[in-house]
């Protein structure tokens, strides 16, 4: 039983960190309706440009606030340069631009920083702690911590603030958005900068668990099935999806995998999600579209 | 005209001078040796790769601009980025193989255990030797089955003997392996599943009891693992990683307890770029590498005199000067520049094409003098390649993480079990064979 309880937990803050990058995901669809496959690349993009410049002698918060900088003015460009001009086409359209824009920023960000794989020091201790008969991971509890503090500031904003209210009325309604003053453009270029701002976070725990190096890109995969089970609209789908993908992954990994003799995580999730789909095809807190026919 | 003709009266022209490429008379004119080199410089995997690129051309350039040349035949190259995946490395193969300039390929270095795999069959039918370090079929060690690869110096099977000697070094013998438990963490794929064989037999040989534990691809999160581990208790972690996994694995480790002392890396486990993202908690890390680390070697000395601080070297980021995998680079160019040299003492000194690549291969030999004279003494273990052998040497150094380099704790070089392999690496070999419908050659084929 206490091994039981140490695979659920371990999974359930694993869950986390996949959350972290769905968010990411959630943010831009929510306020545009495109499915941004470059999310994965802005957090590379993130982690490689905050080591570089703590490698060029710059402190922690100094290097931190360049590369919100940085990533501020890189989701705004993308606003500005691809999706702007793709406005009233099909979603597709839309959603192969990001996926072209994700081989661009990966292959332009190494150019520029490098393939060297960097370490990345946050000051967190990553030693286990003993909770009861379980041991839980320190560097885990923290992410935890900050995934939290992000999805309630990121509520507060969508809920309380002048722009998060405009931002959502646009996602409800894009025409009658316009029609009543709101800046669509605008609030655009906040979503997207707010998403890099996401993407630094994400890159920062990713990238002090594994090294600062191409694979990060690779925590997609985890973040699709995610976004499948908790809906493409909401932040606390994706928290709500990372703690279920996170937990049946590992419990799949230790009591299923062994029975067909191989790894299972790679495609757990995704069968899982599909599951989900057939019965709530929008996701748990996805908004299911209601059409006139 | 119809595209059948059409097509035809396009491959004729191309076919000849195809042929033309490669042919003998060509390359005897030719004054240099064409050598292409498949590299991975973009991509996922291009901080493993970009080192050993600098290994290999730093020692080409040392070659030509300090001896002047293999016998005085100087060597040329150029890269075809494969970012390491098989479609790419194939297409550069075609793209490659035919030669340059009127040089034909004597070697071809896949650089990629996958890549290797799907040039197998293409390999023997072009008549061009594989050269895989490292990587690459185990059963191709049986050269009567797998003429033109080349399993050079340190097999996957070695790999894992040597580690279970390595152990019963710090355990006090191979009787005392018996009871211990030795849990393997492997990448899931076949580079990752190549162990288990040789592993069950060393279980079955020793009385140690053998855990597999797989990780999918990539393994950036690996908690179910080692919480596997942790409920298991082994003694010994033998950690077989690829990219992220390895840095993930010692960190997921120190994070649930288990001393990362313990842990002993393969081949491509075993790097800087490993370990330096795992921060301190690699510290005391342990890896098994036919590629030792280190600058003190004489080569490596006078390739910094005469390549690193004249401004000429291939590396960007001279920190890696000395790493593993720019020794890696060093050691495969070494490896293919003394075949080339042994092909020109039969053939001529004269650009050589892969045929008699092959023979130069079949009949290397690097004993203490060889090493010696190069200035690889202790970079490079002695081989000796025959048609039976294409390893040829089968042992690996143990290196310790320090928290800032690699150290060699073993006693020289820990030897592999392969009397014992042999007869079973022989053995699938021979099956490989009768699947393909291949004629074995003799022991002592000489192409």
């Amino acid at each position: 039983m206490d091994f039981f309880l140490e695979t659920l937990v371990g999974g359930l803050l694993a869950g986390v960190m996949y959350a972290l990058v769905a968010i990411g995901f959630v943010l831009i669809y929510k306020a545009s309706g495109v499915f941004n496959f470059a999310q994965g690349s802005m957090v590379l993009c993130a982690a490689l440009t905050f080591v570089t410049l703590r490698d060029k002698g710059l402190d922690f918060w100094s290097a931190g606030l360049v590369t919100l900088v940085v990533m501020v003015a890189l989701g705004v460009a993308i606003e500005r340069v691809v999706l702007r001009p793709l406005v009233n086409q099909p979603q597709i359209t839309l959603f192969m631009a990001t996926l072209g824009l994700s081989f661009v920023i990966e292959g332009v960000a190494q150019i520029l920083m490098g393939a060297s794989v960097h370490e990345l020091d946050l000051g967190v201790v990553d030693v286990p702690v003993e909770v009861g008969p379980i041991q839980i991971s320190q560097f885990d509890l923290v992410a935890a911590g900050v995934a939290g503090a992000l999805v309630i500031g990121l509520s507060i904003f969508f809920s309380a603030t002048r722009i998060g209210v405009s931002l959502r009325a646009i996602a409800d309604d894009p025409q009658a958005a316009l029609s009543i003053g709101i800046r669509l453009q605008t609030l655009w270029r906040i979503v997207w900068g707010v998403a890099g701002f996401v993407a630094l976070v994400a890159g920062l725990l990713w990238g002090a668990r594994q090294g600062v190096q191409f694979s990060l890109t690779f925590v997609v995969l985890k973040a699709l099935p995610v976004l499948l089970i908790g809906g493409f609209t909401s932040i606390a789908g994706a928290i709500v999806g990372g703690l279920i993908v996170g937990a049946a992954d590992s419990l799949a990994e230790i009591y299923i995998g062994p029975l067909l003799g191989g790894s299972v995580s790679t495609w757990f999730a995704y069968v899982l999600a599909v599951v989900f789909l057939l019965i709530r095809p929008a996701g748990l807190f996805g908004e299911r579209a209601i059409e006139r026919v | 005209m119809n595209l059948f003709r059409f097509v035809a009266r396009l491959a004729a022209p191309l076919a000849a001078a195809a042929t033309l490429a490669v042919s003998p008379a060509v390359a005897e004119e030719a004054k240099e040796q064409y050598f292409p080199l498949l590299t991975y410089r973009v991509g996922a995997y291009a901080s493993s790769g970009i080192p050993g690129w600098g290994g290999i051309i730093d020692y080409f350039r040392y070659v030509n601009e300090v001896e002047g040349g293999i016998n005085g035949v100087k060597l040329f190259w150029d890269e075809c980025e494969t970012e390491w995946s098989v479609e790419k490395g194939v297409e550069c193969y075609e793209r490659v193989k035919g030669g340059k300039n009127g040089s034909p390929v004597p070697i071809f270095l896949p650089h990629g255990d996958p890549i290797s795999k799907a040039l197998t069959e293409k390999s023997v039918a072009d008549k061009l030797p594989l050269i895989t370090t490292g990587y690459g079929r185990t059963e191709a060690i049986d050269g009567r089955v797998f003429p033109y690869s080349f399993t050079v110096m340190f097999s996957f099977w070695s790999e894992a003997s040597s580690v279970v000697n390595y152990i019963a070094e710090q355990v006090g013998g191979k009787d005392k392996l018996k009871g211990l438990k030795i849990a393997t963490v492997y990448h899931d794929s076949p580079y990752g599943k190549e162990t288990q064989a040789p592993l069950e037999l060393l279980a079955k040989t020793y009385g140690f009891e053998n855990i597999q534990i797989p990780v999918p691809h990539p393994g950036n999160d690996q908690s179910a693992q080692w919480a596997r581990i942790r409920q298991i208790k082994p003694d010994w972690v033998f950690l077989r990683g690829w990219g992220v996994m390895t840095p993930v694995a010692i960190k997921t480790a120190a994070k649930t307890g288990f001393p990362v002392d313990h842990i002993i890396g393969g081949i491509w486990s075993g790097s800087e770029e490993d370990v330096r993202p795992a921060g301190v908690v690699g510290k005391g890390y342990l890896a098994v590498t036919p590629f030792p680390a280190g600058q003190d070697f004489e080569i490596l000395k006078k390739i910094r005199a005469e390549i690193v601080d004249k401004g000429k070297s291939d590396l960007k980021d001279l920190k890696s000067f000395g790493s593993v995998y720019y020794n890696f680079g060093v050691i495969e160019a070494i490896i293919s520049v003394e075949a080339i040299r042994t092909a020109q003492k039969k053939f001529g000194v004269r650009p050589i094409n892969g045929e008699e690549g092959q023979w130069g291969l079949e009949h290397l030999v690097l004993d203490e003098t060889r090493l010696k004279e190069i200035g690889a003494e202790g970079l490079v273990q002695p081989l000796k390649l025959s048609a039976k052998d294409h390893e040829g040497g089968g042992s690996g150094k143990v290196l310790q993480w320090d928290g800032q380099k690699w150290n060699v704790v073993s006693k020289g070089w820990v030897a592999s079990d392969r009397d014992l392999l042999l007869p079973l690496i022989y053995e699938r070999a021979a099956a490989y064979a009768k699947e393909k419908g291949i004629t074995p050659r003799s022991d002592g084929a000489t192409n």
